[in-house]
């Protein structure tokens, strides 16, 4: 099977900046992709490129398979929910869905159904009569999710989908979009700052650094193999061990990582000791959370609420299972 | 799966070409609206100028087409000078009046006025600066008629001999107010007032009120708030406001036609010369004086950063 | 001694008061003469009240047809410059390029001029191009100063049009004509409407310009200036200024309704 999206060696340069360098992605058709970042680290740029509201200054864009290269936004069965919603504010909310299926020349009564349809899926029936200002912000992404679905795009594409709404109404939305697209089988590809957002969501993250992609896995493999110290860094909260360190523990001379939640307290058998002073001890509910001095580095542990925990200051042992330690491919 | 949604019409196909080259989307706006002003109007202004290089025969009383600054000469003639000195004092005292009447209205409307109150004051300096520019003149001939209310009032007053005292200056009198310089002084306030409220208001809107409390809470009496506070903040504005007053003071022809002296203005000299006098190229070099004081005006205005406010 | 936050300083409120005043008084004033019965003088107080003169005026074929030429000019120079104004804010109100400034320059130049200056410059070209006067070289001037009002009206309305939504339309199948016809268009609308009402009051009102490119012809304010300098009936002259007053204030009071929600300061570029 083609891909629904693939970029051979695609760039977008702006003048001396370079938002997306020479980035190769595939992306399968019927995935949910993450494209995961901080800001200004190139996943916004790839999905307009993607959309076509950009070209790229090199390489090729291929969407299922056929060059996608000059061709406009209107011309690709792609379509997009906006960071913005970007709801057409002279219009009702019916005609905002049935925005897509008009310009197509689809007869009224066709398209009103269409878009009635659309509405019922995401859960807005009888909203059609509204203006976009009568809306709260979950209800207006709703529309825009409607407005591109009404469409049958084979990509989805949404930008930072969730980035508006408050924590109750994204983990009901995180749900809702997952649904969605198992319900609808069409690939959807998001851009994401959040994490969270993309482990939980995502078949397959693509974590974006400085224009390139960094790493590309599942979330499993993502989470618990990082490449690189900035993905350890960035997914999830990682100790990064220096080569030193590494050399000492383990004999080799590399960059090293350890997740905090697989340190445990005492010296344990056949496991990697580490022995230091503990710093710091907070109580986050779930979990303790201790910082603790290993010669000149400062680790964290994250240990089970109900572990007994010697006080500030004092000499603390943790170890770990050799497993634990995921060796990464920095230079040392 | 398509990936392309149905065959391409034209429309379609020419939007593309120009989503492809944004650049040429852009030349393609901007063509007709280039062609118009930078043909037809930066071309007659062209023309204008390269007739003020040129001079009139004084026996043929035709053009000559020959270069030459004969005719920027005869403008440095005393009585020319004159002319230029009249209407950029005029000017400058249009200006500075213009900025003290315009100043508390536009600093109650900015600082004060809310809502509806903010409504009427915007209606109450739009509507006189949209109403009919010849109208505006016409109720000051009214107004400064001999027999016209202000005589009447000062009249009523007992204020009469003051205004007689008045006319009977040099310079600044004349036979009624409508044929001295002090009514043609007034008028120009009078007409070109919005243009200098609006700009000062914009600077103004643009200070926090708190920037003035706190000058009163540093212990500053309302004169010195004004003084370092206020009028700094709004020299912008005041800039701003100040090219409308002065470049339109000195292009004016109908205003000292109507209610003034026989003493010539800037726009009545180039009018006379380019109509009755039938000498375009004097015309033309006299039109150029306010085209150079407003260039070097400019100029400083930008340097006060009075763009920012228009 | 402290200011309270909301009440002005009297002397303040005085002083604005007086300003509003001093820009009101004059053309109420005209209001009052369009009914003396003073024929021969501008005499305060008024002997008498007539409306005899409002018939008069309306009789008049001159006024009419002063009236007409000037409607017509408006409509035409106002078409022109709506065209024009808005093609010029599409390309600057987004776009960077080299010379963006000259452009922007070159809009306003025609305001920022002496009126003089641009009327004797067109007088010398149609001069120069051997083109005699006639209706369309009032409308040449008069299009060219309305460009500006129509341009600053509709760019601060681009400006605030998100580039979202056009991206939006193109992204659910619509090309660059349809997306101008279904959602540009309309958003734009009330600040073309506005910009265009602030343009055709500017034409109707014009005097300086046009009595460079008109000719013989009479507008409207033309024969207001005819009568301004060798006056013949007066008490029409202040009839026909009562019915300008009153025909430019509506475009204006429309033209403020309409972008009052948008807070674009029309006509701030007069």
């Amino acid at each position: 099977m083609t891909s629904a999206v693939s970029f051979r060696a695609v760039s977008r340069h702006f003048g001396s900046v370079r938002a997306v360098d020479a980035v190769d992605l595939d992306i399968p058709a019927g995935e949910f992709f993450a494209m995961l970042g901080p800001s200004g680290s190139g996943k916004t740029t790839c999905l307009r490129l993607m959309a076509g509201f950009e070209q790229p200054t090199g390489g090729a864009i291929a969407i299922h398979g056929r060059d996608a290269t000059g061709l406009p936004p209107w011309r690709r069965a792609v379509n997009t929910v906006f960071q913005d919603y970007a709801l057409f504010p002279h219009m009702t909310i019916l005609d905002n869905v049935a925005y897509g299926l008009m310009v197509k020349g689809v007869d009224r009564a066709t398209r009103r159904r269409a878009a009635e349809e659309a509405l019922d899926l995401v859960k807005l029936s009888g909203y059609g009569a509204r203006r976009t200002g009568q809306l709260s912000g979950g209800q207006r992404q709703r529309v825009a999710l409607a407005r591109a679905l009404v469409n049958k795009p084979s990509v989805l594409l949404l930008d930072e989908p969730l980035g508006a709404l408050d924590l109750k109404l994204r983990e009901a939305m995180q749900e809702e979009l997952k649904g969605l697209q198992k319900a609808l089988g069409i690939t959807f590809i998001f851009v994401t700052h959040d994490q969270v957002e993309a482990l939980s969501m995502a078949d397959r993250v693509a974590v974006f650094h400085q224009g390139r992609i960094v790493q590309a896995g599942t979330p499993e493999e993502i989470y618990h193999n990082p490449r690189s110290r900035f993905v350890a860094d960035f997914v999830g909260s990682s100790n990064i061990m220096p080569p030193a360190l590494t050399a000492r523990l383990t004999g080799e001379r590399r960059w090293a990582s350890l997740r905090p939640e697989l340190l445990r307290l005492g010296r344990w058998e056949d496991g990697l000791v580490l022995e230091g002073t503990l710093v710091q001890s907070s109580f986050l509910g779930a979990f303790r959370r201790l910082a603790v001095r290993v010669e000149s580095e400062m680790l964290h542990a994250n240990l089970p609420a109900g572990v007994g925990v010697p006080g500030e200051g004092s000499a603390i042992t943790l170890s770990f299972d050799r497993s634990a330690l995921n060796l990464l491919d920095d230079a040392p | 799966m398509s990936l392309v949604v149905g065959a391409e019409p034209l429309s379609s196909r020419l939007s593309g070409l120009l989503w492809r080259r944004p650049n040429l989307l852009i030349l393609l706006l901007l063509l007709p609206p280039l062609l118009w002003l930078g043909l037809i109007y930066v071309g007659s202004l062209f023309s204008l100028l390269l007739q003020s290089f040129f001079s009139i025969d004084d026996f043929t009383g035709q053009v000559t087409h020959e270069v030459t600054l004969l005719t920027y000469a005869e403008l440095l003639r005393p009585s020319n000078l004159d002319i230029i000195t009249r209407t950029v004092t005029m000017a400058a005292l249009v200006t500075v009046a213009s900025a003290i009447i315009a100043f508390p209205v536009a600093y109650y409307a900015a600082r004060y006025a809310k809502g509806r109150w903010k409504a009427f004051f915007y209606l109450g300096v739009m509507l006189p600066l949209w109403s009919s520019y010849l109208v505006k003149i016409y109720a000051w001939k009214m107004i400064l008629s001999k027999e016209g209310i202000v005589s009447w009032l000062a009249a009523k007053l007992g204020l009469g001999v003051l205004l007689d005292g008045w006319l009977s200056l040099p310079v600044v009198g004349g036979n009624s107010l409508s044929v001295s310089a002090t009514g043609t002084f007034l008028v120009f306030v009078y007409i070109w007032l919005p243009y200098m409220i609006l700009p000062i208001q914009a600077a103004l809107e643009r200070v926090p009120a708190s920037l003035i409390e706190a000058s009163h809470d540093l212990g500053a009496a309302p004169g010195a708030t004004f003084r370092h506070v206020l009028l700094p903040l709004a020299l912008p504005g005041i800039a701003a406001g100040s090219i409308f007053t002065f470049s339109l003071t000195l292009g004016d022809y109908i205003v000292p036609g109507i209610i003034g002296t026989s003493r010539l203005f800037i726009g009545q000299a180039v009018y006379m010369q380019q109509g009755t006098a039938g000498n375009i190229p004097l015309a033309a070099a006299f039109s150029v004086v306010p085209m150079l004081i407003m260039a070097l005006y400019l100029w400083l205005a930008r340097k006060m950063g009075a763009f920012d406010a228009l | 001694m402290r200011y309270d936050r909301s009440t002005a300083p009297l002397l303040l409120k005085i002083a604005a008061a007086a300003g509003l005043l001093f820009l009101h008084l004059p053309i109420l004033l005209i209001f009052v003469y369009a009914f003396t019965t003073e024929t021969r003088s501008f005499q305060w107080p008024p002997p008498g009240f007539t409306t005899r003169w409002l018939a008069v005026a309306w009789e008049r074929p001159d006024v009419w047809q002063a009236l007409m030429l000037s409607l017509k000019v408006a409509a035409i120079a106002t078409l022109l410059a709506l065209v024009l104004g808005t093609l010029c804010a599409a390309a600057l109100s987004r776009a960077r390029f080299f010379g963006r400034e000259a452009v922007s320059l070159l809009v306003i130049l025609p305001i920022a001029l002496p009126g003089i200056v641009t009327g004797i410059a067109l007088r010398s070209a149609f001069g120069l191009a051997e083109l005699p006067f006639s209706f369309w070289t009032i409308v040449l001037g008069h299009a060219t100063f309305c460009i500006v009002v129509v341009y600053n009206n509709a760019v601060a309305r681009f400006r605030r049009l998100s580039v979202s939504l056009i991206e939006a339309s193109y992204d659910l199948g619509a090309d660059g004509f349809q997306t101008f016809r279904h959602v540009v268009l309309p958003n734009i609308a009330t600040a073309l409407l506005a910009g265009g009402m602030l343009a055709f009051a500017l034409s109707f009102d014009e005097v300086i310009v046009t009595t460079f490119t008109a000719g013989q012809q009479q507008t409207l304010p033309i024969w207001m200036l005819q009568e301004l300098i060798r006056p013949r009936e007066r008490p029409v002259t202040n009839v026909v200024a009562m019915a300008v007053v009153l025909v430019t204030f509506l475009p204006i009071l429309l033209a403020y309704a309409l972008t009052r929600e948008g807070e674009d300061t029309a006509g701030s570029g007069k």
